[in-house]
């Protein structure tokens, strides 16, 4: 026993040193010098490696926090303000508060709203729809269905409602990273603040052809009448291109734009139920969720009403 | 008998409409000319609502390198000029014409009778082309002076004209090798001049024994210009393989035929050589296979640009009620319509018809891994690793496996028994390549 | 007017699609199938319809019930993963041992893969291997349970001329000696039938006829099945001509046993072979020479299935670094 035994354990013991040696010494001869605290950033980040700040991952993130020396331009849209905070904390410098964000879909182009004109039998990706042809319904700006935004989305904030062909965004998820927004084609995804209790007014199209070709095409598209425009009391609405645009940053949530517009294009989110005072009878709001049942069943019942 | 080694497909030849003859296809109400006929930036438009003009006259002036001069291909006045939906469905910049009369350039030879003299220098051939507007009318509508005009340093050997006519259904360079095979030579021959160029090949598919025969009729005439019947087998009409196939020779990865001492042209570019230098006539006019199983009526037109390809399909009678799909081009490289109302261009080569059953997709299902694709790529690439690559958005590897070198032929999707869609995510992966690789500094 | 497609090029497609591979894959095999029915009667048919069915049967539970996925049995590879089984087993193998081999082909090798296309090992064979090593002794009884046609058979001793010569050769004889006391083995009884072994091996002309279907129908290459039987001819002739007591002659070599049902059948299986035609060499190159080895070194008599499995590792391997000749060469400081 003895002579199988002991040299095994000599020869192998010999064979650990020597290669402990050698490993030491590959360690020594490549050790690369790093500023520890890029350590110290990474382990506050979430560790998501979205890359929605615009870098290659957290790491990269926090390797570029530190060699900047300021935080001005750096956000990491899914830890928020409390993670920034955290950063600017662990490196000794000043960051500002920014308002928290959400992916807004600007196009309402369900199935009942749009008719399609023809029928895509290429591959399910907007990208490879968006470069083949103006799309299978008569509006050619509008939401193309084939779920890029809801592949790219690395939060599971994203998914197509198999009813109304559109995607539709889980606010609780939504991190506001930017992936949606990049992955769509068409630039129908927006990030927008999150608004006071995630109240929002915004217009749900992004059609730019003239009001008559729009409307055609699609029963619920922005006609660029600037109704909304006039009606506005803040001046946070422009209308370019045949189509409004709300910036939030001006808008105070008034919601008279959504009263007036003719197509029901501007959509006001999460209000809680309106008790107009000037009014008998409360007014049914639309539901609160990003996708109620079909807008022109609902807010037709509202407009008589608001007369 | 002479082909490309790598690759290639065989589908179904479905050449229905080969024995019908060219017929002219009469002037329409209103023409729409876009100003998008070529491969470049579209033309800028230079004339206005109001103008009167004629058959052959510069409506369009080129804005970019390769872009291209464009003719009125009617007489009358100038309705409009906005943007009109092309066959995507995409606005593009169109001159609208009202159609008076038929009235032409007076400058334009219409006699029938065949100018064999070639009286112009070479300087001048290439001037005329340019003037006329001529355009590859092999597909890419890549303009023709261009090509003429090999780079400092690059020397063409051989001009070789395509005849090939690979993909199914197509027989319009089929009627036109037929038909006005002489003017075709004459056409290879100005060109020959222009490029100073001493060998000429002429490659035509062994499936139109006519036409080489017709050809190799006028070969005492033309000693200088062979032709050689290549093999049946998409896609020798494809540029790198038809240089393969008549010279032996391969195109550099991401290089020009001219690094293979080659220029290819096709047999309707040369034909409309010969119309503009010996004729002064500038492209306005091509021949459109109008076919499809589903249709009743096959033709071959001689058909004015501007042509809404829904007044081009009433004209043969209805569209037949099982069309399902309606391809600009052949069914394997062409562009499916989308929108009728849109006008036929100067390049169009075919309206085809094709059923459900003939077209629709099968539902996609797993790669089996059968590398049926690899066998099919003339290229010699692997399209199940790129299109595994693309979905994951791998660009690195896509170009180190060369995307770039994929010439979107669509073999591998026709070929591939799981029905994934190939081609579909490698010329987006391919575009978004090419971009990365334009974006980095050249050294 | 009907709403028009619209679909990026091409517009047409080849009639080709998996369904009609993997058919002409079972109407490849279906000469040996006939074959065997002739030689083992209703055992063949029992063993074929239990593969058949069980493997269908596996997959089917599987995708519905546990994986929740689209049910895929209708692109008949399940169903030519049961046969090629049952192919691949004794005759007087009993029902419940080809379930079991079932259920680890298409529910170990296959499905926790991720079903067709992504499995590394090819399933039948996993499933065989699994058997004889579970099995060892069942595996081996090649007796012939029942016949419809007694006297066909009269030439299955009971053993393969494989595991005969082995035996032999264990016990001291010279290759001439074992052959001598065995006038059964000729290469007339391997082409036409008489020989035992598995079900799908029993005649070496049913094979190749399958083989000049598959090659007709453009179904596979023959690049493998070439390479691997050129490599057992020469690898085996090499060691013949230094020892013709010790090793058996290359023809004897590729005619028994499963050199050719595994290289026609197994070894082009597409998901598990590579898919470039160098790769596809240096594959059957690998699986001829270790068949050769395993046969006279290793323990088992026969190792067709064994280099075939281990082959199948260096599949990604080979398809990753050989590439596909490509069209045209890289010009240097490219532009």
């Amino acid at each position: 026993m003895g002579t199988i035994i002991i040299p095994t354990v000599v020869s192998l013991s010999i064979l650990g040193l020597v290669l402990a040696v050698v490993l030491y010494l590959v360690a020594q001869k490549f050790k690369v010098e790093e500023d520890p605290r890029i350590d110290e950033v990474e382990a506050q980040m979430p560790g998501a490696n979205c890359g929605g700040c615009g870098f290659a991952g957290c790491r990269a993130f926090a390797e570029n926090c530190v060699k900047a020396g300021s935080l001005e331009g750096f956000f990491c849209p899914v830890g928020g303000n409390a993670v920034m905070q955290k950063v600017a904390d662990a490196l000794g410098l000043q960051v500002e508060e920014k308002e928290p964000m959400v992916a807004v879909v600007r196009c309402h182009g369900t199935c009942d709203n749009r008719e399609t004109t023809n029928v895509y039998d290429g591959c399910s990706s907007c990208k490879v729809k968006a470069n083949l042809y103006s799309g299978d319904t008569g509006c050619k700006y509008g939401c193309l269905g084939c779920g890029d935004c809801v592949q790219a989305c690395k939060f599971g904030a994203l998914s197509m409602n198999p009813k109304t062909g559109l995607p539709e965004v889980d606010e609780t998820k939504c991190t506001a990273c930017g992936a949606c927004v990049k992955a769509c084609p068409k630039g129908i995804i927006e990030l927008r603040n999150k608004g006071k209790k995630s109240m929002r007014v915004f217009v749900k199209c992004v059609n730019k052809d003239k009001g008559a070709v729009a409307r055609k095409a699609c029963k619920v598209a922005c006609i660029g009448c600037g109704k909304c425009k006039t009606v506005c009391p803040f001046d946070a609405i422009t209308v370019e291109n045949n189509v409004a645009y709300i910036d939030f940053t001006k808008c105070r949530l008034c919601r008279k734009c959504a009263e007036a517009c003719p197509t029901k294009a501007i959509w006001d989110v999460n209000f809680p139920v309106r008790v107009p005072k000037a009014e008998p009878k409360p007014a049914p709001a639309p539901a609160a969720a990003p996708a109620p049942a079909p807008a022109p069943e609902v807010k037709p019942v509202e407009t008589p009403k608001n007369e | 008998m002479k082909t490309f080694k790598i690759g290639g497909v065989h589908p179904h030849d479905s050449k229905i409409s080969k024995d019908c003859a060219i017929e002219d296809f009469p002037v329409l109400e209103k023409a729409y000319l876009s100003m998008a006929q070529h491969l470049g930036a579209p033309a800028e438009p230079i004339v206005q609502k109001g103008d009167k003009v004629k058959v052959g006259q510069l409506i369009a002036k080129p804005t970019g390198f390769v872009s291209a001069n464009i003719h009125s291909s009617v007489s009358g006045t100038v309705a409009a000029v906005e943007p009109y939906a092309d066959l995507a469905g995409n606005p593009v910049m169109h001159v609208i014409i009202d159609v008076e009369g038929d009235e032409w350039e007076e400058s334009i030879d219409r006699t029938p009778d065949v100018v064999r003299d070639i009286t112009l220098s070479k300087e001048e051939i290439i001037k005329r082309i340019q003037d006329c507007g001529i355009v590859g009318l092999g597909g890419a509508s890549f303009p023709t002076h261009i090509k003429l005009t090999p780079p400092p340093g690059k020397v063409a050997e051989y001009l070789l004209i395509n005849g090939a006519e690979c993909e199914p259904f197509l027989t319009s360079d089929y009627r036109l090798m037929i038909e006005q095979p002489e003017q075709v030579l004459i056409g290879a021959k100005i060109m020959m001049k222009a490029l100073d160029v001493k060998k000429c090949r002429f490659g035509v598919e062994e499936n139109k024994p006519e036409a080489i025969a017709k050809l190799k009729s006028f070969s005492a005439q033309y000693p200088e210009i062979e032709i050689v019947p290549l093999k049946k087998k998409y896609p020798q009409g494809g540029e790198k393989q038809l240089i393969e196939a008549l010279t032996g020779r391969r195109v550099p990865s991401m290089g020009l035929p001219i690094d293979a001492g080659a220029v290819v042209q096709n047999c309707g570019t040369a034909l409309a050589v010969y119309e503009a230098v010996q004729k002064n006539k500038p492209l306005f006019e091509g021949i459109v296979t109008v076919t499809g199983n589903c249709s009743e009526q096959q033709r071959n037109f001689r058909l004015r640009a501007g042509t809404p390809i829904i007044n081009l399909l009433d004209a043969i009678g209805r569209i037949p009620a099982d069309a399902a799909k309606i391809i600009s081009g052949g069914p394997m490289m062409g562009k499916a319509v989308s929108n009728l109302l849109a006008a036929t261009v100067k390049s169009s080569s075919a309206i085809l018809m094709l059923t459900e059953e003939e077209t629709k997709r099968k539902p996609e299902s797993n790669c089996i891994r059968c590398g049926k694709c690899i066998d099919a790529c003339p290229m010699g690439l692997e399209p199940y690793l790129l299109v595994r690559y693309s979905r994951a958005n791998m660009y690195d590897e896509l170009e180190e496996n060369k995307i770039y070198d994929c010439i979107e032929c669509g073999c591998c999707l026709f070929s591939c028994p799981a029905y994934i869609p190939l081609l579909d995510h490698i010329r987006a992966s391919k575009a978004e390549v090419m971009k990365i690789m334009r974006s980095r500094p050249k050294k | 007017m009907r709403k028009l497609i619209v679909s990026p090029s091409p517009h047409i497609h080849s009639v080709e699609n998996t369904q009609r591979i993997m058919r002409d894959v079972i109407i490849a095999l279906c000469p040996s199938l006939l074959v065997s029915i002739y030689f083992f009667g209703f055992s063949a048919i029992k063993l074929a319809l239990v593969g058949v069915a069980s493997c269908v049967a596996v997959e089917y539970v599987i995708q519905k019930y546990i994986l929740k996925t689209k049910v895929t049995i209708n692109d008949y590879s399940a169903a030519l993963t049961g046969l090629l089984l049952a192919l691949n087993l004794p005759p007087s193998s009993p029902g419940w041992m080809i379930l079991i081999g079932s259920i680890v082909a298409i529910g170990v090798a296959k499905m926790t893969f991720g079903g067709l296309g992504q499995n590394v090992f090819n399933p039948a064979l996993v499933g065989r291997v699994f058997l004889l090593v579970s099995f060892p002794v069942l595996m081996t009884d090649w007796s012939v349970p029942e016949s419809w046609f007694r006297e066909g058979v009269d030439a299955t001793t009971g053993a393969t001329p494989l595991a005969l010569i082995k035996e032999g050769l264990a016990n001291g004889l010279t290759i001439e000696q074992i052959m001598a006391s065995n006038p059964d083995i000729s290469y007339v009884h391997m082409l036409f039938t008489k020989i035992g072994g598995s079900v799908g091996e029993v005649s070496a002309l049913a094979l190749i006829l399958g083989f000049v279907y598959l090659l007709v129908r453009r179904v596979i290459k023959p690049t493998i099945p070439v390479t691997i039987i050129c490599t057992i001819f020469v690898v085996s002739g090499i060691f013949w001509l230094v020892n013709p007591d010790q090793f058996t002659d290359p023809i004897f070599n590729i005619l028994t046993g499963g050199v050719l049902l595994g290289s026609i059948f197994m070894a082009t299986d597409y998901v598990t072979s590579p898919m470039s035609t160098t790769g596809q060499i240096i594959f059957g190159f690998g699986i001829g020479l270790l068949t050769v080895l395993i046969r006279y070194f290793g323990a088992y008599p026969e190792g067709v299935s064994f280099a075939i499995l281990i082959m199948n590792m260096a599949v990604p391997l080979l398809n990753k670094y050989c590439k596909p000749a490509r069209f045209g060469k890289e010009v240097k400081n490219g532009k």
